[in-house]
């Protein structure tokens, strides 16, 4: 898959993993597992830069004598997500209209 | 490995970078193997998970500006040895110029980048002025008595205007499409450099 595509697709989903309720790094890994394999090494500089545009905020909570830390969307990154649907919604009428095309033939 | 062997080889890797950079890197890690030992696996099967020392550093690396990639690449093993010292400066003559004329080039291609944006720029900015300018025009000829020259001023400068309100559509996109190649160029830059450092 084409890589910049790839990297905000990663974005969006990483947003989604924690947009009902705070999760970390492992968790999130679990949760998009069915959807997307991602890497703990590809995860991580996806949470700096999602961190740095502030789209979600970091917490240490102590979690068996050591720290967790915990991913929380702002809504800045509700609203990135909510950006990310409104242009899929464009991409899947251009794809129904590429493999109409397709079937013709 | 062990999570300490791990942690100490990926800080191996990121030497150069700030020491709170480094040990966010590394709280994470530790972070992910903590966990993984706490679904069930050892802690051999754990550090194993996390994939190679080089594509984790690699990809920590990418996400850092270009100017602390470069002090963590090319920082010396070792002191240089008497030879090697006196091999640079003899050689010096050559390459000093090809170090030049690649850091010309690669100057040069931003210009030209750049130099189209301005194009764009000017070109809206005539086109509108010339527009504008037309408009007014249509008013002195009508004071001069000249209805035909008036009219035929006023009908180009609308066209004038509604051409500048268009292209600047035009000129917006471009630019920031320039932008993005700009970021483009500097991304591969930095990935070659990574991949080539060690």
């Amino acid at each position: 898959m084409d890589i910049q595509l790839k990297r905000g697709l990663l974005d969006v989903c990483v947003l989604a993993a924690i947009k009902t309720e705070d999760s970390y790094g492992y968790q999130i890994i679990k949760d998009m597992k069915p959807y997307v394999e991602i890497s703990e090494s590809t995860l991580y500089p996806i949470l700096r830069r999602l961190e740095s545009a502030e789209l979600l905020t970091v917490r240490a909570v102590e979690h068996n004598g050591r720290l967790r830390k915990y991913y929380h969307i702002t809504r800045a990154g509700l609203a990135r997500i909510e950006a990310f649907a409104e242009e899929w919604k464009e991409m899947m009428s251009i794809y129904q209209f590429v493999v109409r095309g397709n079937q013709k033939k | 490995m062990t999570k300490k062997q791990f942690l100490a080889a990926v800080a191996g890797e990121l030497d150069g970078l700030s020491q709170s950079d480094i040990k966010k890197s590394l709280d994470y890690y530790s972070e992910m193997i903590d966990d993984r030992m706490e679904d069930g696996l050892s802690e051999e099967e754990a550090v194993a998970a996390m994939g190679s020392v080089k594509e984790i550093a690699h990809r920590i690396l990418t996400e850092f500006p270009l100017a602390k990639v470069i002090k963590v690449k090319h920082r010396p093993s070792r002191g240089l040895r008497a030879w090697e010292i006196v091999l640079l400066i003899l050689g010096s003559p050559v390459w000093l110029p090809l170090l030049a004329a690649a850091l010309i080039v690669l100057l040069a291609v931003y210009i030209v980048i750049w130099s189209a944006i301005v194009v764009l720029y000017a070109a809206e900015l005539s086109i509108g002025a010339v527009g504008i300018a037309s408009i007014l025009g249509t008013f002195l000829c009508f004071l001069a008595d000249k209805s035909e020259t008036a009219l035929l001023l006023f009908g180009a400068g609308l066209l004038l205007v509604g051409l500048a309100i268009l292209f600047f559509f035009v000129v917006i996109k471009a630019t920031a499409g320039v932008f993005w190649l700009s970021k483009q160029i500097l991304r591969g830059l930095k990935s070659l450099l990574i991949r080539r450092g060690k």
